[in-house]
C-alpha cells in the first residue's frame, strides 16, 4: 500500500482530502530506483481544475511510455491545506509516490491564464525551491514553463530555468536525453541549460538580456549566451494522428470539472477573429482523421469508465467530418449509457437535429457567441456571424422547441462606440422579438435570452496586441450603458444581462503584455498574500495595487498605453507562426471595418504555411 | 439478475466519500464490461444501490452494493474482471446472485460489526484499566445518553443496541493503517483493539465512535480528536422471526455462480 506525506489528521480536518491522496485509476506508479528522470507536472490552481486539463494528460501519458522517466502530478493545495502545510513545515509533494517536488529533476508548470501566476509561486514556495532560476543548486529541480501563457513569457522570465513555447509532443524527448547525457558526462545546471537553449522552441530567459529605453519601452532584446538564439520559434505537431494521444486518462474520484473523456478533433482554427489569442497562435488547423478519433473514443471510454464523452475544439462546426463523427458517437454510444456532450455548434438544421437527439431541449439553452453587438463591431474584430444567420438560427431553434439562448459578448473592443454597446441590448430584444413573432401555438410560452459580457483583454500575437485597453472606469461605464439600454427594450423581461468584474481584467492585461520588470510586482503580490486571483472569492485587486507602488511600477503602462507598430514588444523575439507584417496587415484592416476571410475560403498569408502541414495544404 | 457485491475498502481510499465511491463503482461496471441493467427514460442509468453509507475516513472489509445484471459469467471470473479495472485500496470480494423477489441491502441492514483500533500516540496510558472500565461501561443494565435530533436532544439507551463489544487483537489491515504491529510488544498495543457489534440500517444506526464517546464521557475523559482508526468489518441482515434476533452477513444471502 502507498504510504501517504499528509497524516490522517490533517487530510480529515480539509475540504476533499481526495485532492491529496492520488492513487487515481490510470495513474503511473514506477520504482524510482529504475527511472532516470523525475519530471513533476504541475498544474497550478487547484485539483478539480487542474486535472479536467487535456495537454497534461497527454504528456503524462507521453512521458510515462518512456521507460526511463517518471511523470507525475502535482496542483495547488486549496487554501485550508496550504496554511496547513505551512503551519506544519511540510514540504508539497507530488501526487504518485508522495515524495517532495525539490527531489524531482524537473518541475513542469502549465500556464493557461494569467491570473494562475501568484500560484506559479505558491508551487515553489511550498516546494522549497527558490523563486529565482538564478538562486537555484544542482539540488534544486529544473522548472520549465508551456502553455498559451508562455507565448509571452516574460512577466515570469526570473521565475523560470526554461519556457517551452509550442505544442508539448514534439521536443520534450530530445530534452530529456539531453539531460541524461549532460548528467552522465558531469555537465551541471549551467551546462543543461546551454544544452537545452540550442533545442528549437526552448527558451532560457537567463540567456537574454532586455535594455529599456527612456519612455519605458524596450531599446534591446538580445542573447548573452552564445548557445541561445536570437528568435524562439515554436513547435507544433504537423500530423495530428502521428502525435501522441491518451489511451488510458487518469479517472479521478471527485468530481473535477471535466469529469468525462475529451477527444481532440483538431488543432487550431481557420476563422480568424481579431481578438483571439489561441486562433493565432495555434496555426494552422490540424485535423485528426475520422477513423483516428473512432478509435480513441472507444479505448479512452472503454479504458476510463467515463458515462460521457465531448469534442474539444476551437471551432467544431469546422471539423470536415463532424456530421460523421457525432453521428458515429451517437449510434455507438448513445442509450449504452454514455452520453455525448455536444461543445457550442453553429446553429443550422444539422446541430438543432443532434442537439435534439442527445439533450432535453427544454432544459438546454442555445449558445451564440457574437461578441459585438453591431455588425460595424464585428466586421472590425471579423466575428464572422452575422445578425441574420443569428435569428434564423433562432427561429429554427424556437420552433424545435428551444426557449432558452445565451449570447456572449465582449465590451471595451478596439473602435468601440456608444452603438455599438447598445447593440449588444438591441440584439437581445430582435431575438426575443423573433420569438414572439412565431404563433404561440408553434413554439414554448416563453422565452429567456441571458447576454453576458466580459471586459476586452488585448493578447500577444494577435491583430489587436498594439491595442488600449479600457480602464476599469471606463470599462464599468459601458456596462452601465449596456444595462441601461436594456431596460428600454420593449421585452426587458425576457432579457438579462450580466457583466463580469473590472478589476481583475485589468489585472489580466497588465500581467498578458508586461514585461521582465512585471515579475517582481507578482513578486510582491504573492508575499502579500495573493494566491488564486482566478477565484472570486480570493482575489484581492489591493493587494496587487499596492505591490505595483512599492515595486514602482505604473500599471497603465500596460493597458492603457497605445503601442506604436514599431516598437519592440516584449515577446517579439517568439516566432508563432503569424507573421508580424500580417498581424499588422489584420490591425489595419479591423481599423478600416474590412472583413478577412477564412483560411479555407482564401490564404491571407498568415506565415503559418512555413510549417508545411495543416489546412495550408488542404487541396 | 439481482447480484450482490462484497468490497473492501482499504488504505488511501478511505478518503473517497460516499458519493464519490457510488460514481467510482458506476465507472467500474464500464470498465470491466458488466452487463449491468440501466433504467428507462431520457437518462437511463444503473441500477445499483448501496446498502449503508461509510463516513469518511473509516476502512472496511464489508462493504456492499447491490446491481442487477442482464447476464454474467461465474462469480470468480466477474470477481477478477473487476478486480483487474480496481483502485489500489478497492477490492471485489465476492459477487453472489440473489433471489429475484429478494429485499435491497439498503432496506436489510441490521447490525454491523467494526474494530477500533487507537492511533499512535492516542493510547491511554493505562491499557488494561482502560479496558476494565469499558467492561463495566457496557456491563450496566442501561446506557442513556443524549442523542442530537434534528429538533434537539432525545435520551436513548445505547445498551441494547449494543449487541458485543471486547478486546480484540488488532486485525492485520487496521494495524496496518495504524502502523502498529498485530503482535502486542512492550512499545505497542498490538492486542488492545475493540470490537463491537452494534445496531445499524435507517432506524437505530449506531456510529461506533458514539459508542467510545459516551465512554469517555462517563469516565469524565476528554475525548480527543482522532483517537481512533475505524474498521467496518461486516454488514448483517436480521433473519430471526419476530421478536429474535439471527444475524447473517449480507452476502450469506446470495450464491455463488458456478
Amino acid at each position: 500500500m502507498r504510504k501517504l506525506a499528509l497524516n490522517d489528521e490533517i487530510l480529515l480536518s480539509v475540504q476533499q482530502p481526495a485532492r491529496y491522496i492520488g492513487g487515481e485509476v490510470n495513474m503511473a506508479i514506477k520504482d524510482p530506483a529504475k527511472v532516470d528522470i523525475r519530471f513533476c507536472m504541475c498544474f497550478p490552481d487547484v485539483y478539480e481544475i487542474g486535472m479536467s486539463h487535456l495537454g497534461i494528460q497527454i504528456l503524462y501519458d507521453m512521458f510515462n511510455r518512456r521507460d526511463d522517466v517518471w511523470c507525475e502530478r502535482v496542483y495547488s493545495p486549496w487554501t485550508d491545506m496550504d496554511s496547513l502545510m505551512r503551519e506544519k513545515k511540510i514540504p508539497l509533494f507530488a501526487l504518485e509516490s508522495q515524495d517532495p517536488v525539490k527531489k524531482f529533476d524537473f518541475l513542469g508548470i502549465t500556464l493557461q491564464y494569467e491570473m494562475s501566476y501568484t500560484n506559479v509561486l505558491q508551487i515553489l514556495d511550498l516546494s522549497g525551491i527558490p523563486f529565482h532560476s538564478n538562486e537555484r543548486t544542482e539540488e534544486d529541480p529544473i522548472v520549465i514553463g508551456g502553455g498559451p501563457c508562455a507565448y509571452n513569457p516574460e512577466p515570469l522570465a526570473p521565475f523560470f530555468d526554461i519556457f517551452y513555447i509550442g505544442e508539448g509532443e514534439t521536443v520534450y524527448d530530445r530534452l530529456f536525453d539531453v539531460y541524461k547525457e549532460n548528467r552522465k558526462s558531469g555537465g551541471n545546471r549551467r551546462e543543461f541549460l546551454e544544452k537545452a537553449a540550442e533545442i528549437p522552441g526552448l527558451y532560457v530567459p537567463a540567456f537574454y538580456d532586455v535594455t529599456y529605453k527612456d519612455d519605458g519601452t524596450i531599446a534591446g532584446f538580445v542573447p548573452n549566451n552564445s548557445h541561445a538564439p536570437a528568435r524562439v520559434t515554436k513547435e507544433l505537431v504537423l500530423h495530428m494522428d502521428d502525435a501522441w494521444y491518451i489511451e488510458k486518462p487518469l479517472v479521478p474520484f471527485i468530481k473535477v470539472t471535466q469529469d468525462r473523456v475529451v477527444l481532440e478533433i483538431q488543432r487550431g482554427c481557420i476563422r480568424g477573429c481579431r481578438f483571439c489569442q489561441a486562433g493565432n497562435i495555434y496555426r494552422p488547423l490540424r485535423e485528426h482523421s475520422l477513423e483516428y478519433l473512432k478509435k480513441f473514443a472507444y479505448t479512452m471510454l472503454k479504458n476510463t469508465g467515463h458515462e460521457e464523452i465531448s469534442l474539444s475544439s476551437l471551432s467544431s462546426s469546422d471539423y470536415t467530418h463532424l456530421e460523421e463523427l457525432v453521428t458515429f458517437l451517437m449510434e455507438e454510444f448513445q442509450g449504452k449509457g454514455v452520453n455525448v456532450s455536444l461543445p457550442s455548434l453553429r446553429i443550422d438544421a444539422f446541430s438543432l437535429d443532434v442537439m435534439g437527439k442527445v439533450q432535453d431541449v427544454k432544459k438546454s439553452s442555445l449558445t451564440f457567441a457574437p461578441e459585438a453587438g453591431s455588425q460595424r463591431l464585428r466586421d472590425v474584430i471579423n466575428k464572422g456571424l452575422t445578425e441574420e444567420v443569428i435569428l434564423s438560427g433562432a427561429r429554427e431553434a424556437f420552433l424545435g422547441g428551444w426557449s432558452r439562448v445565451k449570447l456572449y459578448f465582449m465590451l471595451g473592443l478596439p473602435t468601440e462606440t456608444e452603438e455599438d454597446m447598445r447593440g449588444i441590448a438591441y440584439l437581445s430584444e430582435k431575438i426575443a422579438e423573433t420569438f414572439y413573432d412565431i404563433p404561440p401555438d408553434q413554439r414554448q410560452r416563453r422565452v429567456q435570452i441571458v447576454a453576458s459580457s466580459s471586459f476586452f483583454v488585448p493578447k500577444p500575437f494577435t491583430p489587436f496586441q498594439w491595442a488600449r485597453q479600457c480602464t476599469k472606469e471606463e470599462f464599468a461605464e459601458r456596462a452601465y450603458l449596456v444595462r441601461d439600454t436594456f431596460r428600454q427594450m420593449k421585452n426587458f423581461k425576457s432579457l438579462k444581462y450580466n457583466w463580469h468584474e473590472a478589476d481583475l481584467s485589468v489585472l489580466e492585461g497588465i500581467l498578458a503584455r508586461g514585461d521582465r520588470r512585471v515579475a517582481p510586482v507578482i513578486e510582491e503580490a504573492y508575499r502579500n498574500g495573493a494566491m488564486f486571483d482566478s477565484w472570486g472569492e480570493n482575489f484581492n485587486n489591493d493587494l496587487w495595487m499596492n505591490a505595483f507602488a512599492a515595486c514602482h511600477v505604473d500599471p497603465d503602462f500596460y493597458t492603457v498605453r497605445q503601442r506604436s507598430l514599431d516598437e519592440i514588444l516584449p515577446w517579439d523575439f517568439i516566432d508563432a507562426g503569424v507573421s508580424k507584417e500580417f498581424l499588422i496587415r489584420e490591425w489595419k484592416a479591423a481599423l478600416s471595418e474590412k472583413v478577412t476571410p477564412n483560411c479555407r475560403v482564401q490564404c491571407s498569408g498568415c506565415g503559418a504555411r512555413a510549417f508545411g502541414g495543416g489546412v495550408c495544404y488542404e487541396d | 439478475m439481482k447480484i450482490r457485491i462484497k468490497f473492501r475498502k482499504q488504505g488511501a481510499m478511505k478518503f473517497i466519500g460516499h458519493l464519490d465511491t457510488m460514481r467510482y463503482f458506476q465507472k467500474i461496471m464500464r470498465r470491466a464490461d458488466v452487463d449491468i441493467r440501466y433504467s428507462e427514460g431520457f437518462s437511463p442509468h444503473q441500477i445499483m444501490s448501496f446498502a449503508a453509507p461509510l463516513g469518511v475516513g473509516l476502512l472496511s472489509n464489508g462493504e456492499y452494493v447491490d446491481i442487477e445484471v442482464l447476464s454474467a459469467d461465474d462469480s470468480r471470473t466477474m470477481i477478477r474482471r473487476m478486480n483487474d479495472v480496481m483502485a489500489e485500496g478497492m477490492e471485489v470480494v465476492s459477487f453472489r446472485r440473489l433471489d429475484d423477489s429478494a429485499k435491497s441491502a439498503m432496506s436489510l441492514v441490521a447490525a454491523a460489526d467494526y474494530t477500533l483500533a487507537f492511533r499512535p500516540g492516542k493510547e491511554p496510558e493505562d491499557m488494561e484499566g482502560f479496558f476494565r472500565e469499558l467492561d463495566k461501561f457496557c456491563g450496566q443494565e442501561h446506557i442513556f445518553i443524549e442523542k442530537k435530533t434534528k429538533k434537539g436532544f432525545r435520551e436513548m439507551d445505547l445498551k441494547p443496541l449494543i449487541y458485543e463489544l471486547r478486546r480484540v487483537p488488532v486485525p492485520e489491515s487496521l494495524a496496518a493503517a495504524v502502523n502498529c504491529r498485530p503482535e502486542p510488544t512492550e512499545d505497542s498495543c498490538g492486542g488492545c483493539a475493540v470490537f463491537m457489534r452494534v445496531s445499524a440500517g435507517s432506524t437505530d444506526n449506531i456510529k461506533p465512535e458514539l459508542v467510545m464517546e459516551s465512554f469517555y464521557q462517563a469516565m469524565g475523559w476528554e475525548y480527543p480528536a482522532f483517537a481512533f482508526q475505524v474498521e467496518r468489518e461486516e454488514v448483517y441482515a436480521d433473519v430471526g422471526a419476530e421478536g429474535s434476533r439471527k444475524l447473517v452477513p449480507l452476502e450469506e444471502l446470495g450464491e455463488e455462480i458456478e
